[in-house]
């Protein structure tokens, strides 16, 4: 636990320090699963911050989605890699000042999906889980499992490839760069594969599942238009339905919103109440992106979002001769 | 019930394509008649959201096109539409959309020639595409 002592030990100096005047953090939630965001303004608070496998949700989603309330205050957030690179594409984006944020990393060994987890048990309830690092230990009324800790990994961070924040102030620990993951791109170049009208079969299957609750867009960071285009009604663009076009094409314009922006941090899977593989489309477009324009969201403080920029020599192969 | 004809929304930049396509008409060219045109200020001014919208709504086909790399009016509206399409093309051919269901180019104000060959190809892969089934609304 050294490692949640030290970031509760850095938030108390931050705090002491008049550096910061809140904190944004995990905090243990109330099922054995789950970990709730934690708002920490005096020193006290701060040993209950936690850290670990279930501390998957995007904390930098409130610098975006409840802006009034950061605007004026200097905030101290702590980060996974994904997490790291969407504060520093809201900082792109101008919609946080970088003096006014302290982005303090913290040593990610990916978080976990709890759909994954009910699979496993069957939807029995966990009453205690422990983890060892390697595996993990689901103990509940009159069972107990153990297995290898990849098989209940969202599927985000089965395809990391940046599991620590590459864009911080303070690391708890050492961070890694970069680092190698064959599996990253293994989904997408199966499913491409496959002839066109399989892939609209997958397609299809798997996005009449949505039922329009827009969880996904509403835990992501990088979706923060103040009206969305599908609540729009003047004109209203495509129904609000569950009819599968009007779903279909909510989903394809959602990706092209954060195409170049996107971060793969998965929460908008692990939100999905229908458990639909959203990931995999935003994981084609971050390849097309990284391909055609050479640009990694979130990585650069310096440089620009993929869509808001241009080359004048881009390859242009998609345009009839 | 007559042959079944393909229907195809052309999106067309004010300043080049559009005039492009005048010309064609004032040198009387022919071209196939399946194409219904909506004029844009700019190729940077289509929202891929409008592509999904007529494929929705039953087009077969659809083709946008602006001002050469580097003609464009406002400077650089059809850089950022590049940057657009080239997301947008792989992406709905990734879900399973046929490849040549939607298509862009380049026509200046002068190639009337020129629009009058795209809209003649663009009308002959979506006649060998069949009807459009994959995204439009049936209710």
């Amino acid at each position: 636990m050294s490692m949640v002592n030290n970031l509760r030990k850095t938030i108390k100096e931050l705090l002491a320090e008049k550096k910061i005047d809140l904190f944004i953090v995990w905090e243990k939630g109330s099922l054995p699963l789950s970990a709730t965001p934690l708002f920490i303004t005096s020193e006290d608070e701060a040993d209950r911050a936690v850290f670990d496998i279930t501390c998957g949700n995007n904390l930098s989603v409130y610098f975006t989605k409840d802006r009034k309330q950061f605007s004026d205050k200097k905030v101290g957030i702590a980060v996974k890699g994904c997490d790291a690179r969407s504060v520093v594409l809201n900082i792109l984006e101008k919609q946080i000042d970088r003096r006014n944020v302290v982005i303090t990393g913290v040593p990610c060994h990916g978080v976990l999906d709890k759909k994954k987890v009910l699979d496993k048990t069957d939807g029995r309830e966990v009453l205690e889980m422990i983890d060892d690092g390697d595996t993990v230990t689901l103990k509940g009324k009159g069972y107990e499992l153990s297995f290898d800790r990849s098989e209940i990994l969202s599927s985000s961070c089965l395809a990391c490839i940046y599991p620590d924040a590459q864009e911080c102030d303070i690391f708890i620990g050492d961070a890694r760069a970069e680092i190698p993951n064959e599996n990253r791109l293994k989904e997408i170049k199966e499913f491409e594969a496959l002839s066109s009208s399989e892939r609209w079969a997958n397609t299809r299957a798997e996005y009449e599942k949505c039922i329009r609750c827009y969880a996904c867009r509403n835990v992501c960071p990088s979706c923060y238009c103040n009206v969305c285009f599908v609540d729009q009604n003047d004109p209203g663009w495509i129904g609000n339905t569950c009819e599968f076009t009007d779903s279909m094409i909510f989903h394809i314009i959602r990706n092209l919103h954060v195409a170049g922006r996107c971060v793969e941090c998965g929460a908008c899977e692990r939100a999905c109440p229908m458990d639909i593989n959203l990931l995999q489309l935003n994981r084609k477009v971050a390849m097309e992106v990284k391909d055609r324009f050479g640009d990694i969201a979130g990585l650069d403080i310096n440089g620009k979002p993929a869509m808001a920029d241009f080359r004048e020599d881009e390859k242009q192969d998609f345009i009839m001769g | 019930m007559s042959e079944w004809q393909p229907r195809i929304l052309a999106i067309l930049c004010n300043w080049c394509s559009y005039a492009g396509a005048d010309l064609a008409g004032v040198s009387r060219m022919q071209y196939p008649p399946n194409i219904r045109v909506v004029r844009v200020p700019c190729s940077g001014r289509v929202d891929p959201l409008f592509i999904m919208k007529s494929l929705q709504s039953g087009f077969d086909g659809v083709l946008v096109s602006g001002c050469h790399p580097g003609d464009c009016h406002y400077i650089s509206g059809n850089y950022i539409a590049r940057r657009k399409f080239a997301v947008l093309k792989p992406l709905l051919e990734f879900i399973g959309i046929e490849p040549n269901r939607i298509q862009f180019s380049w026509i200046s104000a002068g190639e009337g020639e020129r629009f009058a060959t795209v809209v003649t190809k663009i009308t002959e892969d979506i006649r060998k595409l069949g009807p459009s089934t994959r995204l439009v609304k049936k209710l």
